[in-house]
């Protein structure tokens, strides 16, 4: 046993770091998802990690610090579809009797559909619907689909694999957000003076920047164990693991934007602030593959009841 | 990345568990919480049993009598002993946790040879004599004064929880030697035979009714100098040495008791609100286990624990509060007694987040060292 990142997944930590720092500052972030990210993500191999003969824990370190960066696309959906669709894949769980709300349709060449057991595949041209004007995540575009065409079964694909597969790098994500929030606060802290004083200094700030890195720290440490566990999963239950990833990275990565916000004060009111960036998106990112919710009450369903 | 054990920590686990499965049915009943002669003849005997055993001071030098064993062993031992329900370390605590590896490392030849082999063999019963009534959190800022006369340092002070002090043989005493320095060199670290004349020992009764600790009064005791434990004024120093021994294995025993009374809990917890606080339970123990193993992996490896070894008091502490408050909400009004274990339980797990380093201690240290905020200024704050 060692629980631990090996060299290799360190060097692949601080290389999808090192792009992220040059290539996904702020202003590129900013700018949204297209085309040109998609091809300069895809040039690094972060989509293709599992097909390249990496395991599911390398590609939750990578996804850890796309989050941190909080890079805007259906990356997921990248990983998950590599290989089985051309072009730019997004995706979703057919939602019953409610609209699809589509992510990067515009951008995308294919939706995927997680219907039941089966994945199906629509032609992104063939999605109609009505555009968001203001969606809350600024840096996702949502279409509002009323009628999902059928579209054709995939079958090289399978759902359930996909929900799993689709949690870990979803919880990855979030749990380098939640980490990359407390650094944000944590910096601006020290930079920030009140009272003659850095604000970091007084404990009512360093305790919520405190609680917020266990949260992050706690969130990660879940996230690759649930990875782990997908990549071998004899050493312990992987829906229970990966249950509790997505819980606690969801919720970390919410409440660590949100002491983000309030950290920063007035400016984490402001649009120029990334806080709010990473809080929109947490909200987004609880609400696919296991809200945080969904997730504890399956735990507790895996537990006897009298 | 992996969380498979290897074949030896596998073939130690077998036959650990075929020891305990041949030992435990042989122990006699566990004596009352307070009956306290009757819990230092029932834990030392388990120690001497461990001992026998070759299971004695697992992650002690073999110098010293101890197995040196991996950390994964270590935590193998702790969870098969927890699963087995085999008995707690009890009246050991502060021997074989505390004041052994603070003597292993800084202790004398003769004072080591003094003590280690009993502590090990369960010959010997240790308290601890750290904290005042004006020395909690601010451990350092302690009064008990020793002086110097001669031979002997005359120790004059209040201390209080101190654990076992009521069977205590030998006390781990913290004392100050030099009033006139900063308050953290001026401290020294000495044995206390707790039979010396001038101490009085009384027992505190806890929120739980119960007699954990107690207070030493200390009137004018006379302790030769070859008891302390390191260099005079260096104390506070050798008593920080006592934690580098821990290989990432902290709270593994109470984990998995945590773990064990969330299962047995769950037939309880029929309300869908509470059921979905189980699983958010459930999330937080599945990932300090996780994080214990990490921790454990790290020690092996990088010789510490890090960031993870830093949050696992925090986070282990809060988590098993969390327990405690659901299985307060799911108990009948019945059931309401403090023998109840439940409810014992959830009294005693107010202690997890004050003692030791509170809570709020804990969240100072991390965002000072990990996230390297400043320290609050000190009040009276000077215009």
């Amino acid at each position: 046993m060692n629980f631990d990142l090996t060299d290799d997944q360190e060097a692949l930590r601080d290389g999808i770091r090192a792009v992220c720092q040059g290539r996904f500052t702020s202003d590129r972030v900013r700018a949204g998802f297209d085309r040109a990210v998609w091809d300069e993500l895809a040039g690094t191999g972060v989509f293709s990690l599992i097909a390249d003969g990496f395991a599911w824990a390398d590609a939750a370190i990578a996804f850890e610090e796309l989050g941190r960066a909080v890079v805007p696309g259906p990356l997921v959906w990248g990983v998950l579809a590599h290989g089985l669709v051309d072009g730019v894949p997004t995706g979703l769980d057919r939602p019953v009797g409610a609209p699809a709300m589509v992510e990067h349709l515009a951008a995308s060449d294919t939706v995927l559909v997680l219907d039941g057991g089966t994945v199906r595949a629509v032609a992104a041209s063939a999605v109609t619907g009505e555009l968001l004007d203001w969606p809350l995540d600024p840096l996702t575009p949502i279409t509002r689909v009323d009628a999902l065409p059928e579209g054709d079964v995939l079958a090289a694909a399978d759902a359930a694999a996909w929900r799993r597969q689709g949690a870990v790098l979803t919880a990855a994500f979030e749990a380098g957000m939640a980490h990359a929030c407390v650094e944000a606060a944590t910096e601006y802290s020290l930079g920030r003076k009140q009272f003659d004083r850095p604000i970091g200094s007084f404990q009512a700030i360093k305790h919520m920047l405190a609680d917020a890195v266990v949260r992050a720290e706690v969130a990660r440490t879940a996230v690759h164990a649930a990875a782990v566990t997908l990549d071998d999963p004899e050493v312990g239950d992987v829906d229970r693991a990966i249950a509790g990833a997505k819980l606690l990275a969801g919720e970390a990565a919410l409440k660590n934007a949100k002491t983000s916000v309030q950290v920063h004060g007035g400016m984490g009111f402001t649009w120029e602030v990334d806080a709010h960036l990473y809080l929109k998106r947490a909200w987004l990112l609880n609400t696919v593959f296991g809200t945080p919710d969904a997730c504890a009450d399956a735990l507790a369903a895996g537990l006897p009841a009298a | 990345m992996d969380l498979r054990y290897s074949a030896s920590d596998e073939a130690f686990r077998a036959e650990l568990r075929a020891w305990l499965g041949a030992t435990l049915p042989q122990l006699p009943p566990e004596p009352p919480r307070d009956d306290w002669p009757a819990r230092v003849v029932y834990d030392t005997d388990w120690q001497k049993r461990l001992y026998e055993a070759g299971y004695a001071g697992m992650s002690w030098p073999t110098e010293y009598g101890g197995r040196d064993a991996p950390p994964s062993e270590q935590l193998i031992f702790l969870e098969e002993c927890s699963n087995a329900k085999a008995p707690y370390v009890g009246v050991n605590f502060v021997g074989t946790l505390h004041a052994g590896p603070t003597l292993i490392a800084e202790g004398t030849d003769a004072q080591k040879a003094a003590h280690i082999p009993k502590i090990l063999r369960g010959e010997e019963v240790w308290c601890q004599c750290f904290s005042e009534p004006d020395a909690g959190s601010d451990l350092a800022g302690l009064t008990t004064r020793a002086v110097r006369d001669g031979d002997h340092y005359v120790v004059t002070g209040r201390k209080l929880w101190c654990s076992f002090g009521q069977v205590g043989e030998y006390g781990e005493l913290l004392a100050r030697t030099d009033p006139d320095v900063p308050k953290h060199k001026g401290i020294s670290w000495f044995i206390l035979p707790m039979d010396l004349p001038g101490i009085e020992v009384r027992p505190i009764e806890t929120i739980l009714g119960s007699s954990e600790f107690c207070e030493v009064f200390l009137d004018e005791v006379r302790v030769p100098v070859e008891q302390i434990v390191g260099k005079e004024n260096d104390g506070w120093r050798v008593t920080n040495v006592t934690l580098s021994f821990e290989r990432g294995t902290a709270f593994v025993s109470e984990m998995v008791d945590a773990m064990r009374m969330a299962e047995e809990l769950a037939p309880r917890v029929h309300d869908p609100a509470d059921r979905r606080e189980l699983g958010h339970v459930i999330a937080e123990f599945d990932a300090l286990w996780a994080l214990t193993k990490r921790n454990v992996s790290r020690a092996a490896t990088k010789g510490d624990t890090g960031l993870g070894g830093m949050i696992m008091k925090l986070a282990y502490s809060e988590a098993r509060d969390r327990l405690c408050e659901l299985s307060m909400r799911v108990l009948e009004r019945g059931a309401f007694d403090v023998h109840e274990p439940y409810v014992e339980e959830r009294l005693r797990t107010l202690s997890l987040t004050i003692a030791a380093g509170t809570s709020q201690i804990q969240r100072n240290i991390l965002s000072e060292r990990v996230l390297g905020l400043p320290r609050e200024r000190q009040w009276p704050v000077g215009e």
